[in-house]
């Protein structure tokens, strides 16, 4: 996910600047607002091999890539992950490990800061023991900071990505104390997206405008104590903004994704649009798939756009938002992303809100992504909401993880 | 700017090195040196390059300007004026840090 201030806006000159490898779906935590697809657990093509990602690897190479994100899941999952740090490092990436912290040892940071790995990013859910546990579906908080601070004992230049949400948006001061105490250099507060697990949980998780404000003034407070010691990222939510996001710098633009079965996708979400086809690493080279590939080229340029992005004087800036987010709230991912105010679906975004925070409203358990919730999801075809009304209306049924 | 804790402009005698959270290298692919750092990329153009390539903790700043006016002679005065804004720059982004 790109971040906000932290992505240089560059043009790639048409290569994948950025080569994202989800070497895993498995994933010892649970938390409902996990970006892996809601039916990551049907029967698919077994996961990669060593050799084969491998092969990935060294082609993104050649086609251009620079930085290289191991995430899942959970790839300290992964056996070999040391093994293709090490090959990445040879190849000349800047690697960066995506992790939960789950599985991170000593013995496993040294392997890894020996194999060249740059730089960690772990995922902190909340500054309270009991809250993270639940949110997260295990006992996490603990091992989370005693990584925390193994990860910084060892020199790796390191992000805290706190996803944020109704949850835990509160508890921004008690966050940025406990990254000031790890010594974090990075501090992502991300509000999470609503896509896949975070849209079947999205009554539960949005929160308000007043909300977000207090927590963006907690973050330049903190900006203006800390300087340059600690750099504070505030990932913007979407929903209350007015103009869409420069989803992934546009599609096909730098992104490249390719996931636990080698499909190659233009964002981490992008398999959730119905109607293209993702073939795979095992089919085609990545060459191929990133210069050649229809679903590559399906958004790029403008003459997909709908007739109110390709007049408006800001498509070169937002590229016409998020073809994911557009698919999932108006069904046809070549619309305006509903974020933006000039979208005639905009108003799905304002219902969205108001129906989260309708008073009365009956709080629903929210659905753990475990592997039984991601097979009767999957039963239940949902992969989202493709009508626009009603998302979450199926979750009634989904059992909820008892931690 | 209104930060009393922003420092002073770079200063003859001092000497700049890369903030250790950034990797500066060559990148053929670009033809040109880039920064990586946690998820980013800065693509350098060729005077930041040269000057960033120098922030080794070991040059002063004057030691820089001499090396930069060779490199690039006619007009010392402006190479001068242009070393003292990028490195000031580059400080304020966070690249390079002063050397205690």
């Amino acid at each position: 996910m790109p971040k906000d201030g932290s992505v240089v806006r560059l043009d790639g000159q048409g290569k994948p600047l950025w080569l994202v490898l989800e070497l895993t779906y498995r994933c010892p935590l649970k938390c409902p607002w996990c970006s892996n697809p809601v039916d990551y657990a049907r029967d698919g093509e077994a996961e990669l091999s060593t050799a084969e990602w491998k092969r990935v690897m060294r082609e993104g190479r050649e086609l251009g890539a620079l930085q290289l994100g191991f995430t899942g899941g959970e790839p300290l999952l992964r056996d070999d992950l040391e093994e293709l740090v090490a090959d990445a490092s040879a190849l000349g990436y800047y690697t960066n490990l995506i992790t939960s912290g789950v599985g991170l040892t000593e013995n496993r940071l040294r392997a890894l800061k020996a194999a060249g790995l740059n730089q960690i990013q772990l995922s902190l859910q909340s500054s309270d023991r009991e809250l993270t546990d639940t949110l997260v579906g295990a006992r996490a908080f603990d091992l989370k900071l005693k990584v925390a601070h193994q990860i910084k004992a060892q020199g790796f230049p390191m992000v805290l990505n706190v996803p944020v949400f109704r949850q835990n948006i509160g508890q921004v001061a008690d966050i940025l104390a406990l990254a000031e105490d790890i010594g974090v250099d990075y501090l992502e507060f991300a509000n999470i997206q609503y896509y896949n697990w975070a849209m079947v949980n999205r009554d539960e998780l949005l929160p308000t405008r007043e909300q977000i404000a207090a927590a963006e003034r907690e973050v330049q407070a903190a900006r203006e104590r800390l300087g340059d010691r600690m750099t504070i990222y505030f990932v913007i939510p979407d929903y209350y903004e007015g103009r869409p996001k420069a989803c992934m710098n546009g599609w096909g633009s730098i992104h490249l994704t390719i996931a636990p079965d080698g499909a190659a996708m233009p964002c981490q979400e992008a398999r959730i649009i119905q109607g293209l086809d993702f073939p795979t690493v095992r089919d085609k080279s990545l060459a191929w798939l990133w210069n050649e590939s229809p679903t590559f080229e399906k958004f790029r340029g403008d003459a997909w756009m709908s007739p109110t992005c390709r007049s408006c004087d800001e498509k070169e800036k937002d590229f016409g938002g998020c073809r994911c987010q557009a698919f999932l709230m108006t069904g046809d991912a070549a619309n305006t992303d509903p974020a933006c105010a000039r979208s005639p679906h905009h108003h799905l975004i304002g219902e969205a809100i108001a129906r989260a925070h309708a008073p009365g409203r009956k709080v629903q358990p929210l659905v753990m992504r475990n592997d039984g919730n991601s097979r009767r999801l999957a039963r239940g075809g949902q992969g989202g909401c493709g009508s626009g009304t009603g998302c979450g209306s199926g979750t009634a049924r989904m059992e909820p993880d008892h931690v | 700017m209104t930060d009393i804790t922003a420092p002073s402009p770079p200063a003859a005698g001092e000497r700049y090195v890369l903030n250790p959270m950034y990797l500066f290298r060559w990148e053929p692919t670009q033809d040109a040196h880039v920064l990586l750092y946690p998820e980013g990329i800065v693509k350098l153009n060729q005077t930041a390059g040269d000057i960033i390539a120098r922030c080794d903790g070991r040059r002063t700043v004057a030691d820089l300007v001499g090396e930069l006016q060779q490199r690039y002679p006619g007009d010392d005065v402006r190479v001068a004026e242009g070393v003292y804004k990028f490195l000031e720059v580059f400080r304020a982004k966070g690249w390079i840090r002063r050397q205690a």
